[in-house]
Parts: structure tokens; sequence; C-alpha cells
């Protein structure tokens, strides 16, 4: 089995997917987005060597805590780990354990066969991804995390082909992705999508500061202040008001279960 | 049948003292929610504000508001005492007015002087020589007794809190008994036990005898205190607010003679509803006017006060009564034991507000109805004031008629009894093993002369041979320590009055305690897996340790360090099973230390699990603060691997949250999660 580079276990995840999950955090991420709360999980070089055994053994060992959630692994980010992930999942799916994926999408190449193909395995173990769409504007995406989003938009539809189950999250920052207009782009684009099950509307908080000063990284938001709830709230209106027109236009039955609470801190 | 008995129905209860049969008879389980509640009435909302005022002008005093110096207490030592009688539906304070502390010098006169010293009294000079000449307290008894050696681990704190200075608590009277048998049907029943006692007059028998007596005498006295107050208790209660009366009038006989380290109610609350749906049915009382008997009586519950001094308040973090009332739990025959009298309990918290005291616990079970885990929820998050037990795992050994005395330690009412133990320093007990016996603050030769650890780097074989035979011996002293203070307490300081509400035979738990289990089983841990190397004095003292290296720490479910914290358990647990207790008391032990955990820390030197001198240990089974990185779930894991029959008493988990580390809003705690879905 295909051991992961682990960057840490949380074992009462009550914010990373539905219920209580045992939460895996892995090391490495191509991303660098300006509000990281986790720049300590970017290095690709660090991380414990975890076998896929060991982590469904924590979460048979305490499997009463888990009845409503299931394993979410996250990051760091994930896919950059697919052999491993198929290894874990395949584990947690004959132990009969829910399984999600916190992903940016990065790691997703449409034209890599060999990739499709791990993918395509990935999928048939896994039933919900969350899926992060930083900035749905091509070359604000690339400002702010240093990567091009053509992959994660594609990756988005290939759930859809897919039909696994998906949340888009976004972090709403005051005066970087706050704005009406491209929050309504978003909300249209993911409109499209059947599996699009909730929308997960992150407020930008300033804890991750610390982390940056520890690691000697340049923090590059400054002052930003964190995001309120009353404007999440307003902001998250707006997202949701693109998907019921683009569903509107598609003639998509509005799912009134796309209502998921913005308020998550 | 009695009158006061229509339409109950009957069973063994009838005709013997059995308040289980009747409630197992006569109870309504409820699986609604908390829409039939009622808000507080006027009264209610009167007397609260002038029990708040109470509170501020005894802050602002210092502490305490008035001391009797002058009156003994027992049951009828004072006249009645109000807040406002013409609003107070339920009535009875210690004393002849509220916020007056009694006092009670039977535990041992010093401390009683102490206590009004400390705040500024001075006890009647006649009442000190009295104590002091005429009449032996429980504290003079057990100094009389003490050898050289249980003085010292004393004054070490090698073993610490024990309660011979003060009364022991933790016995629960099956205060219901009041209500529903009358005083004379329970004092006819204590003369029959007295009539079957043995006729040849060995210790027992003749203890046995004048025990008896004591409680028929101390029995009298409620009834006659009763009638202070107008009420008769003579006969049963013949409707919800009589019951509920009289329960308390039971309770409050027993806080009026002892000053117990934790005075518990019991289990009240499903044997109430039976009167309140009796008295519902019939149109006797609304659901307001019940509500209010309610809040009402845990309003005198917030009420309760013993003399202390700034020490036991130190001992014991503040100034608690633990007036622990059980609630819910799952009865043997499967049907579940939440009432609505249970959702009127937890709903004084919203109608009077957040409270410490009463110590409402509920008794959880997976198998609860729905809607009063949402309410429990509901309320732990606006009042952080409940505490939590799990009934799935008691009710296996107690049935389903147990109550919680202080916060963990489980007994059947009025069946069961404990013998209250305080606790070993299992953390200090290490330093011991390693030093010889020497005490690491004080130097002084407290525990045996065994050989001390030789060389620069502890071995884990060593230590631990080592550390198992300095367990043995303070497995011999404490048990033997507590030998003296019990036979003590019940010769000088017995508790008649829950005593006269327990059966005549009752299994006595024969209480002890471990403080600093976190600190030990990562001190092992470290000295195992990673390398300790000792920092001696100039008197060849171990006073500290050098660290090198990682080791796994208790509270992140890894076996490698719960299995030292687990075999620590059962390992004390067994060395004290070998030794005589007083009046063939069932051993059992805790690890509990809510509060007490900072005091014993402060007693203990340099732990090589890189706690320093007088740092606090971790509260009862919980991790070290901070080394249980792998967050709630596995810190809980850890605990819940302490074997639970070697640690009858109870394991205590303190566990604070922020709400948003639950989740998303309330309702999703509440357990809406699914809305998020589909």
């Amino acid at each position: 089995m295909t051991k992961g580079k682990i960057h840490s276990l949380e074992s009462f995840g009550t914010v990373d997917g539905p219920g209580v999950r045992y939460v895996v955090f892995v090391q490495g991420c191509p991303m660098r987005c300006a509000y990281c709360h986790n720049p300590d999980t970017w290095a690709m070089t660090d991380g414990t060597l975890t076998d896929p055994q060991e982590i469904i053994d924590n979460f048979e060992r305490n499997r009463p805590f888990y009845e409503s959630g299931g394993i979410t692994v996250t990051g760091g980010e994930p896919l950059m780990q697919i052999d491993f992930l198929i290894d874990l999942f395949t584990l947690a799916k004959e132990h009969g354990i829910h399984t999600d994926i916190d992903t940016s999408g990065i790691a997703f190449k449409p034209g890599n066969t060999a990739l499709i193909e791990k993918m395509d395995k990935l999928m048939e173990l896994t039933d919900l991804v969350m899926l992060d769409i930083k900035h749905i504007d091509p070359e604000k995406h690339k400002d702010l995390t240093g990567q091009p989003n053509d992959g994660i938009l594609a990756f988005a539809a290939y759930l859809n082909e897919k039909n696994v189950d998906m949340w888009i999250r976004h972090v709403i920052v005051p005066g970087l992705t706050d704005e009406d207009e491209y929050l309504y782009k978003l909300g249209y684009f993911i409109g499209q999508f059947h599996n699009l099950k909730a929308l997960d509307a992150l407020p930008y908080h300033t804890m991750g500061k610390s982390k940056y000063e520890k690691l000697g990284i340049e923090y590059k938001l400054g002052d930003t202040p964190a995001m309120s709830q009353k404007d999440l709230i307003e902001k998250k209106k707006v997202i949701l008001q693109g998907i019921k027109d683009r569903r509107a236009e598609l003639n998509i039955p509005h799912d009134d279960s796309v209502m998921l609470d913005s308020t998550a801190g | 049948m009695r009158p006061e008995w229509n339409e109950f129905v009957g069973g063994k209860w009838d005709h013997e003292i059995n308040v289980r049969d009747f409630i197992q008879k006569n109870y309504t389980p409820y699986d609604g929610d908390e829409s039939f509640l009622a808000g507080p009435t006027q009264n209610t909302k009167d007397l609260w504000a002038q029990v708040l005022d109470l509170q501020k002008q005894e802050r602002e005093a210092g502490g305490v508001l008035d001391m009797d110096t002058k009156v003994v207490s027992t049951i009828t030592s004072h006249g009645p005492g109000y807040l406002d009688k013409s609003k107070e539906t339920i009535v009875g304070f210690q004393t002849d007015k509220p916020f007056k502390r009694s006092l009670q010098p039977y535990g041992g006169i010093r401390m009683a002087e102490k206590a009004c010293a400390d705040n500024g009294y001075e006890v009647d000079p006649e009442i000190s020589e009295f104590f002091s000449v005429h009449r032996k307290t429980h504290n003079a008894g057990c100094f009389d007794a003490y050898n050289p050696e249980m003085r010292a681990c004393r004054s070490s704190h090698v073993i610490t809190g024990l309660p011979d200075a003060y009364g022991r608590g933790r016995i629960i009277g099956d205060y219901r008994r009041v209500a529903l048998y009358g005083i004379d049907r329970l004092i006819e029943d204590k003369e029959e036990q007295k009539a079957s006692t043995g006729r040849v007059m060995t210790d027992d028998v003749i203890r046995l005898r004048e025990e008896l007596s004591e409680q028929i005498v101390a029995l009298k006295m409620m009834k006659e205190m009763a009638a202070s107050y107008g009420c008769d208790i003579a006969r049963p209660a013949q409707n919800v607010q009589e019951a509920i009366q009289a329960t308390y009038f039971g309770y409050l006989s027993a806080v009026k003679e002892q000053n117990g380290a934790a005075m518990s109610l019991g289990r009240t609350s499903t044997f109430l509803d039976i009167y309140a749906e009796r008295d519902l049915k019939n149109g006797v009382f609304t659901e307001e006017q019940i509500q209010e008997f309610v809040d009402h009586f845990i309003m005198k519950l917030r009420c309760v006060k013993f003399a202390r001094t700034p020490e036991y308040n130190q001992i014991f973090a503040g100034d608690p009564v633990w007036v622990t009332e059980s609630l819910g739990g799952v009865g043997v025959d499967g049907r579940h034991m939440v009432t609505k009298m249970s959702f009127r309990y937890l709903h004084t918290l919203e109608n009077l507000g957040a409270s410490p005291e009463p110590n409402l616990t509920v008794l959880w079970s997976t198998r609860l109805p729905e809607a009063w885990k949402k309410y429990c929820a509901k309320i732990s998050i606006t009042t952080s004031s409940i505490q939590y037990e799990n009934d799935d795992l008691m009710r296996v050994t107690h049935g389903d008629d147990y109550g919680i005395a202080c916060c963990v330690s489980s007994m059947v009412i009025g069946k069961q009894m404990q013998f209250f133990g305080a606790r070993a320093n299992l953390a200090k007990c290490l330093l011991y093993a390693l030093n010889g016996g020497v005490d690491e603050v004080s130097h002084k030769q407290v525990g045996p002369k065994y050989r001390p650890v030789e060389g620069d780097i502890l071995d884990y074989d060593d230590v631990m041979s080592k550390f198992t035979d300095m367990m043995e011996w303070l497995a011999d002293v404490y048990v033997n320590t507590l030998n003296v203070i019990h036979y003590m307490h019940d010769k000088y300081c017995y508790e008649r009055a829950q005593m006269a509400l327990h059966d005549r035979d009752v299994l006595r738990y024969f209480a002890t305690g471990i403080a600093g289990l976190s600190v030990v089983a990562d001190s092992l841990s470290a000295i195992k897996y990673a390398q300790v190397k000792v920092v001696r004095d100039e008197d060849g003292v171990i006073v500290d340790f050098e660290t090198t290296g990682d080791f796994p720490k208790y509270g992140n479910d890894d076996d490698r360090v719960d299995v030292i914290a687990r075999d620590l358990v059962k390992n004390f647990m067994t060395m004290l099973r070998r030794h005589h207790t007083y009046r063939d008391g069932f051993p059992t032990m805790s690890v509990l230390t809510i509060t007490s955990n900072v005091t014993y820390g402060k007693a203990t030197g340099n732990t090589p699990d890189g706690r320093k001198k007088g740092q606090p240990f971790a509260p009862g089974a919980n991790p070290m603060h901070g080394r249980d990185s792998h967050g709630a779930v596995a810190s809980l894991s850890s605990v819940s691997k302490l074997p639970f029959q070697h640690a009858q008493d109870g394991i205590s988990n303190t566990f604070s949250i922020i709400p948003g580390a639950l989740g998303k809003e309330d309702k999703v705690f509440a357990g809406d999660i699914n809305v998020d879905l589909n």
C-alpha cells in the first residue's frame, strides 16, 4: 500500500464535511493562496509517512463518534497523493466509511490519460468532493494563488459527469474575493451542475497569520480585516442568485438544500 | 392502600420500603419536547431577586454574610427561616434565616473555630470548651489513632484531602422515602429493624443497635422540624407540592447536621413526576404551579451553605456543596426514565439562570428520547451548567435507581453508601520511588527507605520495579489511614439523618482515589521511549530531569502510553484490594480530581514528563494540558481505555470546547446536520 505524507490527524473534525469526521491533513500543496491558513502544509518535502491501514485503525477504534460522519482528506492538496488516496479509500469502502476529499482541484489535468484513469478509480471510491474554487476569473485566480483555474473548473464538470456529490467552498476575503460580479459568475458557473449539493461560503479569518510569522513567510494580506458574518450572508446570497438563474435557464429544478449555511467560522 | 396513594398502582412498595418499585410501577416516560414548560411566576422572580441580592451582599461582605457561633446545628436546633413566607411554596433553611451558616463542630472543633475566625467570627467559648474537653470530635479521634507514618504522609501530601477534619459527605439519603411513606411509617420500619438484630452482643451488633436508635431519633426530629414550618410529614405526601416539600425536608435534615465534602440529593425527578402527573390529571395543580414548586425547590438547593475555611475552599476550588441530582437514564426494562419533571428541573436553569448548584447531572444513554437529548444540548449550550454521566456503563453495575454523589461516585439510592477517601498522589509516589522514600520537596524520609535509583539515566524496568514497591507501600498506609478515619467518623460524627433513609444492611463502598494519572503515565512514557537524565541536588536527591527525544503522550489514542495509564489504574486498585477495610467496605477507586489537581500539583516537585514543580496536575483522568494534539476524539479515546471495573468510583474528564468548534451554527450540534445534504 502507498503511504501518505501526512501533516497531522484530527480526530474530531466538525466543519469539514457532514457529521463528526476523522480528518487527514496531507502534506504538500502547489497552490500559494494568499489567505491560506495552513502554510505549514505547503512544503512537498515534509510530512510523516503513514500507512492507510493505520488511519483506518484509528477511525475504527473510535467508530461510535463518527456515526453520521466519516473520513475527510484535506491538506495540503490531497490529489497530489492520488495513489495514497486510492489505497486509503479502497480500505475505507471495505469498512463502509463515508469518504470525502477537500480539494482545490489543482491537480486535475484533463489531457493526462494516466492521471484520469486513476482519477476514475478514485471517484468510484469517493462519496463527496468539497471543491474549493478560489476565484472564478482566470487572471484573478492566478494573482491570488499563483496557478491557473482552467483545470479546476474542468474538474467540477468532470465530477458532474462522474455523478460524485459536490460541495463548492469559497472563501470570501474583503477586498479580494468579495466582488459581486465574480461571486455571481461563480454561482452561474456551478449552477449548471446536477451534482452540486451544497454551497459552503467561508469567511476569511486572520487566525493563520501567526503561522506565517513562525515560518518566516511574508503574509500577503497584511491587515486585511476578517469577514463579518453579516456581510458574508449578503455575499452568499449573490452566489445563490447566480445558481438560481443558471438553473432556471437550464430548467434544473432548484434544490433548496443548496441553502448551506455560510456562517462557518 | 393509604388514601394518599389513591390511583397509584400498588406493588411491593405498598407493604415494604421500596421506592424503586413505586417508581417503576407508576412513572410515565415522556417522549415529547420542552414546549409544555412554564416560565417563572412573579413570586419566583421576586424571591430569586431576593436571593441574588443576598448573594451580592455576601460577596461584598467577603464571602460570608452571617454565621452561627452559639447554637450547635441539629435537625431541630433552629426555628423556621424564610425569604418571604407569603411567596415561598417550598420552605426551609439550614438555620433561622437564609445565608446564615450553621455551626457544625462534630467533625472537628478546630476546623469550626477556624472557619469562624477566618471570616471574622468567634465560636462561643463555652462551645469550644465543651468540644475540646467534654465531647471528643471526629478530628480528635483520628489524631489519637494515627501512627507517625500516617501523619508524615498527610503533611507531605502524598495522601491529600483526607476527610479527617471535616465531614466525609458522599452519603445520599433516600429523601424520597419521606414523601412516599411519611416519617411514622419509616420509624415503624426502623423499630422492626432494631428488633431484627442478633441477640449476641458482638461489637457489630452493638454498633448497629446504637446507630438504628440514632436514626430513629433523627426521624423524630425531622417530623418536629417540619412541624415548625407548619408541615405534617408524619404521613405520606398527598400531592406534588407536599412530595417536593417532604423530599426537601429529608435533604435539609442532612445538611443541618453534616457539613460533608459532597451533600448530594439523589435521583428525585422521575419519582416526583408521578405526583405531578396525578395532580395534572385531577386538576389539582396547573403546569405553571408545578414549575413554581420546582423553581422554589431548586432555589432552596442553591442556598445551601457551609462554614468552611479558606484552605478548604482552596482544595475544592470554591465553596462547593455538590448538591448533585441525577436525571434521566434508562430502566432495566428498557424504558427510558425521562419524564416531564426531568425537563422541569433543567428548565430551572432558564427560569432562574445558570448555576453550578444543584449539580444537575444527566445520566446519558444512546437510548434516551431525541427531544430530551436536544433539550439537554440546548441548555448545555446556553448555560454550561449540565454534567453528563454514562448511564449505559453504570446501569450494568447499579441498575436503574442509582444516583451520583459529588461529581461521579455512583451508588444505589438507600441501599449503598460511601466512605469518602480523598486520594493518593501517584506522581509524588513515583518521585518517592526514585528517591528511596525521600520527599523531593521537604527532603524528609516519608516513605520506606528503599534503594533509590542509581546512575544518571533512568531505566524503565528499574523504575517500574521501584515504583511498584512504593505503590504497595502507599496503598497500605493509605487504606489504613482511611480505616482510622471512617471508624472515628462513625463514632463521633455519625450521619444519622442520611442513614435513617437507608436500609438496615447497606453496601459500604470504601472509596479511594488517585491524583496525577496523566503526569505519571507521561513520565513513564518519557522514561521508556525517550531518554531521561536525572538532576540531583547537593543532598543527592533527584530534583529535576532532562529529557532528550520525543515520547508518546497520554491523550492521543496511542496505545504505547495509554496502556501504561490503564495498567496503573488496575495495578494500584489491585494493591488496595489486598488490605483490610473498615466494616468490610467494598474497595473502589476514582480518577476524579476535578478541582484539587491544582493543590496536589503545588505540593509535588518536577516530574520526568516535563511538568515543573508546583504546576497543576491535569484534572481527573484528563491528559495534561496541551499534550493531546490529535483532537477531542483521540483525547477521549485515551480516557475511555481506563477500566471502569478498577475505577468504579468514577473517572472524570473535564471537557471544554468553544461552540464554534462543535460545528456550524447551533442547529448543527442539535442534530440537524443532514439539512446540509440530500
